[in-house]
Order: C-alpha cells, then sequence, then structure tokens
C-alpha cells in the first residue's frame, strides 16, 4: 500500500512541476505497471515514463523526481502489486538503510586509495564499483548534514572537488594512450573518457539525492529540488545546463512555430471575394456562380527590428530571444537586430553568418562599438543615437522590439525618444525578463518607457515567450 | 475515481494473454529480425500490445521509427498496414471512401433491366429502394488504411508515419480509430475491431500534436542510440566489418553529433558511412579518410566545413 501511495505523490510531484498528467494517463501508469512482469527498476522507469512523459523536453524533469521517488533499487514492482506489503515502511525508511551501509571493501581504504580505485574503475568500465567508490566518496567528503533544507547542489560541489575530476580526465586519457594508437583513436578515446567522468558527476549527484532523501522523505527533497521543465526555466538564473537544454529548445520552437504561421496564414479565409474571377468560373456552369472564388490571402509580413541589451545581466535572454526571431526571420519581410549596452550597433550580419547565436551574442557583447564606456546599459543614450542614425529607416509596417530589463543605471530615460519611435512605427513592444513585481524597484524606469510602448511583456521564460511570438503581427 | 478503484480497473487491463509474450520475448524477437533494441524499447512496444494502446514513436530523422514499426510486425507475423500522412489526407484517404463509379453502374444496371423486364419490380419506387439499400452496402465500400486495419479477420500492425504533417484538424479523425478501435460510417453504422490492430505513429517533432492524441497513446522518444549500441547495429547491418572500424565509425559520430550542427547525422548516415569506409577496404580511419568522406555523414556545407576543420585541428 505503502508503495502506491509512493506512485501517488510521484504523479503529484510531476503535476506540481507542470507535467500535464490527465486522470486517464494516470490509470494507464498504474496498468503499465501491473503489467510489467518482472520487478526491476527499469522496467518499472519504461512503464512510467512511456505512460506519464508525452514530451522528449520533459523526460530530464522525469528521470530526476523518478530517482528521488524510486531511487532505492529495492522499490520494484512487486510492492505495488502486492497492496498488503509493506504496510509499515514509509517510503524514507527502506533508502535510509541502503544509503547509510557501505559496502564492505571500500569503507577500509585510504583517501589517496579509493582515488585510486576510482580511476581503476573508470579504467576497467566497471559500473558496480564505480557506483560504490563514490557512494563512498560522498559520505566522507560531502559531509551530508541531516535534516537541512538543502538540494544539494554544496554537497555535490565538495564531493566533485575532492575528486578532482580534471585530474582524474588527465590520468584517464594518459592511460589511455600507449605509442602505437593512431591520432584518431586517440582523440575519440579521450571524447569517450570525457564523457564518463561527466556520468561521475551524474552518479554523484544521484547518490547524493539518496542520501537527502534518506533523510527527509521523497516529497521533502523534491519540494526544496523543484526540477523546472526547460520552457519554465527563470532566463535570469539558469545555471548552465538549464541553458544548453534552453537552447535547444529554442532550435526546436523556433521550426514549430514557423511551420505553424505558415499554416496560419494559409488558412486564413477572410478575405474578399474576387468577383471577376467568379463570373469568369460560373460560364462553366452556365453563368451559375456554383463557386465562389475569393482573393488570394495576402499576408502582411511585417518588419521586425530587435532591440537588444546585451549586458550581461540580461545576454542570455536577448541570445535566446534573437535566436528565435532569427528562426522564425522567413515569416517576416525582415528581421534586423541592434545590439546595445551603453553604445548600439547593428548585429543582423553577424547573426546571419553565425552557426551559433547564444556564443555569437556573447562575443559581441564586447565589442567596442556595443560598448562604448563601461558596458552598463544606458538606455536613454541608447535610445538616442537608435533614433539618430536607424529612425528614418522605421517604416509603417515596422514592429520595432526592445529586449531588456529597462534598469538604466541611474541615467536619464530620454523616453520622448522612445516617443517618437512610437510615432513612425505600426508597433513598439517592450520585452522584459525581470518578473513583473521587481519593475520600477531600484534603477529600473520601466514604466516610463512603458507608457510609450503598445504593450511591456513580461518574458521570463521560453513559454512567455513564446506566447508572444504566436501572436505577433 | 478513488484510488482504489483506479487500481483495480488498472488490474483489469493488465491481465489480459499477451501476444508478445514478455519484454525479453519481445526483445528477442526484434533482435532475430534484425532490429536491436534496448531494455526501454522492448518494454514500451509489449506495454503498447498488453494495453492495447497506441505506441507514438518521436525522434530525430533516421533512428529506426518506421523500421521499428516494420519489425514489429515481421516478428509476429502480422500482416503490416501504412497510412502516410501529408498536409492535406482527407477521410476519403484515411478512412473509407464509397467507390461511386461502381455504384453508378449498379444504379444503371437496375434501370436497364427494368427496361427489358427482366423481372424485377415494376413498381420504380420499390425497386430504388432495393438499389439505395445495395449501393450503401459494404460491398460498395472502399476501405482505406485505417478501416483496413479495423475490419481486418487476423490481427495486424498499423503504422501511421508522419503523423506530425496532419493538419490539426485532421488529426482528430485518428481519435476514434485510436482510442475505441472503432469507425463510424453513417450510412452502415459502427464498425469495431474483432482483433485489436497494434498501432503505431511516427512523429519527427515538427510540431507539437495535440494533447488529446498524446493523451491516447504510450510515448516513446527514440534518440540517437548510444555507441555501444550503435557499434552493434553497425556490425550487424553491415557484415564482414572489422570490429576496430566498427568502433571507431561509432566514435566518429557520436563525436559529430556533439557538435553544434545544422543536421546531425542519423544512424542510417552511419550505416552509409560504414559501408562506404568497408567498400573502400579501409582498416581504420585516418583524420585525413574521415574528412573525405564526411559528406556521406552530413548534409550541409556548412556543416562538413565545421566537422572538417574539427577533425584536422585533433591531428
Amino acid at each position: 500500500m505503502a508503495r502506491r501511495a509512493t506512485l501517488a505523490a510521484f504523479v503529484a510531484e510531476l503535476r506540481t512541476i507542470g507535467l500535464p498528467i490527465s486522470v486517464a494517463e494516470n490509470v494507464d501508469a498504474m496498468a503499465a505497471v501491473l503489467a510489467m512482469p518482472i520487478a526491476d527498476r527499469v522496467a518499472l522507469k519504461s512503464a512510467l515514463a512511456a505512460t506519464l512523459v508525452k514530451s522528449a523536453d520533459h523526460h530530464h524533469a522525469f528521470e530526476v523526481v523518478f530517482d528521488l521517488f524510486f531511487g532505492d533499487s529495492r522499490v520494484g514492482i512487486e510492492d505495488l502489486t502486492e497492496p498488503a506489503a509493506g504496510t509499515a515502511a514509509a517510503n524514507g525508511n527502506a533508502a535510509a538503510a541502503n544509503g547509510s551501509g557501505r559496502p564492505g571493501i571500500v569503507a577500509g581504504l585510504s583517501d589517496a586509495d579509493l582515488d585510486d580505485l576510482l580511476f581503476r574503475a573508470m579504467l576497467a568500465g566497471d559500473q558496480v564499483l564505480i557506483r560504490a567508490a563514490v557512494a563512498e566518496a560522498v559520505s566522507r567528503y560531502a559531509d551530508v548534514e541531516p535534516g537541512r533544507p538543502v538540494a544539494g547542489v554544496y554537497y555535490l560541489y565538495r564531493t566533485l572537488r575532492r575528486l578532482d575530476t580534471e585530474r582524474l580526465l588527465a590520468r584517464l586519457v594518459a592511460a589511455d594512450g600507449p605509442a602505437d594508437l593512431s591520432e584518431m583513436d586517440r582523440a575519440l578515446a579521450a571524447e569517450r573518457r570525457r564523457g564518463q567522468v561527466d556520468d561521475l558527476r551524474t552518479e554523484a549527484e544521484a547518490e547524493i539525492r539518496r542520501r537527502l532523501v534518506a533523510d527527509r522523505g521523497a516529497a521533502a527533497v523534491a519540494r526544496t529540488l523543484r526540477v523546472a521543465l526547460p520552457e519554465d526555466v527563470d532566463f535570469l538564473n539558469a545555471s548552465a545546463d538549464q541553458l544548453a537544454a534552453i537552447r535547444q529548445t529554442v532550435q526546436l520552437l523556433g521550426r514549430k512555430l514557423a511551420a505553424r504561421l505558415v499554416r496560419k496564414r494559409r488558412h486564413h479565409r477572410r478575405s474578399a471575394l474576387d468577383f471577376r474571377r467568379t463570373i469568369r468560373q460560373s460560364l462553366a456552369n452556365g453563368g451559375v456562380p456554383a463557386e465562389l472564388v475569393f482573393r488570394k490571402p495576402h499576408p502582411s509580413k511585417p518588419e521586425i527590428m530587435l532591440i537588444a541589451d546585451v549586458s550581461s545581466s540580461v545576454a542570455a535572454f536577448a541570445g535566446f530571444t534573437l535566436q528565435l526571431a532569427n528562426a522564425i526571420s522567413a515569416e517576416f519581410s525582415r528581421v534586423r537586430s541592434f545590439a546595445f549596452t551603453d553604445g548600439i550597433e547593428e548585429i543582423t550580419d553577424d547573426l546571419s553568418s553565425a552557426t551559433d547565436i547564444t556564443t555569437a551574442v556573447r562575443r559581441i557583447s564586447s565589442r567596442p562599438g556595443v560598448v562604448r564606456l563601461d558596458g552598463h546599459s544606458d538606455y536613454g543614450m541608447v535610445l538616442e543615437s537608435f533614433w539618430e542614425r536607424w529612425g528614418p529607416q522605421i517604416r509603417a509596417k515596422t514592429s520595432v522590439i526592445i529586449l531588456g530589463d529597462g534598469r538604466s543605471n541611474y541615467h536619464a530615460s530620454r523616453s520622448e525618444v522612445l516617443r517618437a519611435i512610437r510615432q513612425r512605427a505600426r508597433h513598439v513592444y517592450w520585452l522584459n525578463p525581470e518578473p513583473a513585481n521587481n519593475w520600477d524597484t531600484g534603477d529600473s524606469i520601466i514604466s516610463e518607457y512603458g507608457k510609450f510602448c503598445d504593450e511591456v511583456v513580461e518574458c521570463r521564460n521560453l513559454r512567455q515567450l513564446k506566447e508572444f511570438v504566436e501572436v505577433l503581427d | 475515481m478513488t484510488d482504489q478503484q483506479a487500481w483495480e480497473h488498472a488490474a483489469a487491463r493488465a491481465v489480459r494473454p499477451s501476444r508478445l509474450g514478455s519484454p525479453e520475448r519481445t526483445a528477442q524477437g526484434l533482435r532475430e529480425v534484425g532490429y536491436l533494441p534496448d531494455q526501454h524499447i522492448a518494454s514500451v512496444v509489449y506495454l503498447g500490445e498488453q494495453l492495447a494502446k497506441p505506441v507514438l514513436i518521436e525522434g530525430p530523422a533516421g533512428t529506426g521509427k518506421t523500421e521499428l514499426a516494420k519489425s514489429v510486425a515481421l516478428m509476429s507475423g502480422m500482416r503490416l498496414i501504412r497510412l502516410q500522412c501529408y498536409e492535406g489526407l482527407d477521410e476519403a484517404k484515411a478512412l473509407y471512401e464509397w467507390n461511386y463509379r461502381k455504384q453508378l453502374l449498379r444504379i444503371q444496371v437496375g434501370q436497364t433491366g427494368q427496361a427489358v423486364g427482366d423481372g424485377r419490380g415494376p413498381d420504380g419506387a420499390a425497386s430504388w429502394s432495393d438499389v439505395e439499400s445495395d449501393i450503401f452496402s459494404e460491398e460498395f465500400l472502399l476501405p482505406r488504411p485505417l478501416l483496413a486495419a479495423i475490419r481486418s479477420p487476423e490481427p495486424v500492425v498499423l503504422l501511421i508515419d508522419e503523423v506530425d504533417r496532419l493538419d490539426v484538424e485532421t488529426e482528430a479523425l485518428l481519435l476514434e480509430v485510436l482510442s475505441d478501435y472503432q469507425v463510424s460510417i453513417p450510412e452502415l453504422g459502427t464498425v469495431t475491431a474483432t482483433q485489436t490492430p497494434l498501432v503505431f505513429l511516427t512523429s519527427n517533432n515538427s510540431r507539437d500534436l495535440s494533447e488529446a492524441l498524446k493523451r491516447r497513446c504510450l510515448y516513446l522518444f527514440l534518440d540517437y542510440p548510444s555507441a555501444e549500441r550503435e557499434q552493434e547495429i553497425v556490425r550487424s547491418r553491415v557484415p564482414g566489418i572489422g570490429e576496430r572500424l566498427a568502433e571507431q565509425v561509432s566514435g566518429l559520430v557520436r563525436s559529430l553529433r556533439a557538435m553544434d550542427l545544422k543536421k546531425r547525422p542519423s544512424v542510417s548516415e552511419t550505416l552509409d558511412l560504414a559501408s562506404t569506409l568497408y567498400l573502400l577496404g579501409a582498416e581504420e580511419v585516418t583524420p585525413q579518410l574521415a574528412a573525405d568522406t564526411l559528406h556521406v555523414l552530413l548534409k550541409y556545407q556548412s556543416d562538413i566545413e565545421k566537422a572538417a576543420a574539427e577533425l584536422t585541428a585533433k591531428r
């Protein structure tokens, strides 16, 4: 019964994160769990993944939460099929017994011997031994303090620093390369080793989570961890891994959005009647206008000018937005991009030749034209020079989109320039990556600009960015 | 529905006798017909059969989505019925169509028959109702893939390929078939499957499928295989290739996939490269040889240049 409760809690947690799991899917998951004949964790995971996770983007979140709730390898399907079994065991207890029990062989080793053991295990690719060594390393170096409501990042840092993964990688690569190996083999082997060391990090992370779950129970750890789906990750405080995940999602999103826009344009049926062709057509039916002919829809293809703040605080957000806009640039008659901190430059050509826009943006953000003085954003100055240099090129079908947090470091706002831009342009939008309740705090003067925008849109994550792009015209 | 009821409901569905046996037997069977599944793939295929739910397979191009459905058909000896989706596909091509030419003929025959007086009812109205009930019978129905799969007396594998190419509105066409395995024909009534078909849908993820469709399916994401599995695939599909060459090819492809390319090499392209090298009689991959054969793997000039630069840098 307790295990069934675990499954219910597991589904509840996934729903809290934002996975859309319907009642029918929940029942499917139960049926799938019962249908899998063998009691092992991998099978359980397959069954749950196939029934609950219907998007590849959500898989990572699923995996982390799965490890929290079913991390103990002894939680098998038999517990789910036997309603009477294990009533006494609260879900943390069994894990605790497992987590604290040190494997006998590794416990007695000195620190140097442990390093050596790990090195040899990785050289041979012995997963069981690696796992044992990592578990031991975590108990020695991480100093997990019971009862502290943390997500474990600090423990991971401590463990990995002590294990010195860089040196480990160097040792592994060196051990791989006897003289007779070709260059090619060596390069490929080095790459494989790097993958192995990355896996080590994942393993340590999982081990620490197992300890945390043993200490506080899966639900509590899930609460502090709160894995975010890629589309919900906040641009401004995403980790490097999350940024990579977002970048991949943006790529896919660009393709999907473009396809949808094309379809939307094609199905646009509200065009005017083409009288001449209707009459011409009717001659075939003896003058009866059986079929009405409409004018071909003439999709409005707006021109877009994207003005992006690329100063360090919001650079990631600017990068994704530029990437997305360029991915769907075929849907607009033209997309021009501008980058600024306290100076402004057009970067349209840099982006069209770049394969990876986010790194291109990072490079651009330190260019002399973009940084005039100190590289702290000065919105007033920038708007003014934009108006002087490119103002005459703004036309009635141009939408101007400004990307930035509106934090002008206490410089003058010169919002009257924005009013002038607004008068020439079709629309002026402002996308702000900060949460709306931080607007106008400190040096943020967003509402001063907001007066002259069609709309100021909070754009903290991919979901919001996507919503904005979809209605853009 | 309480939790207890939900579990009972689930248990009732989980105990059907299975045609595929078990996940292991499924994996074994797929292996025998030349498809190398990992444990997850085999489990999901097995579950799809066991729970009588369609399996939605998503993933990058060239990772063996269609191949999986074909292999399941081959393995279980069931007939494969394939519906290739494209924009503009409609009911008449997916579900069924009335064979109107034949219907016209039937009506004409009825008229001439009356003219020569072959004994059919002299009353015009009566013979019309005969004709009407006649021309809307199964004889005049042209089954298209979905209806064919439902009506088949023996169990079949139904493959709905590239479902993401369907228009959003047409997607709804599939829902009745996928959830209840039945097709409603206004003139005839509802045709229900006697044998639940095994249904596979594939998608290249070019747009989000509707929640309604996803909810009715089990989901299987087919990513690029791990280096070990890919090596195994190479060795089974390019017989005679040396172990070392196979290992190098899979390693090379793996490192190319880690790069930021416009189009990453797929499994089928890996196989192309492996057979190319095998035919060239190469013993091992040198950076020079790899750079020369990159066009087999990569289909964009900018990708080729980028990868070549990277490969020669490693020298």
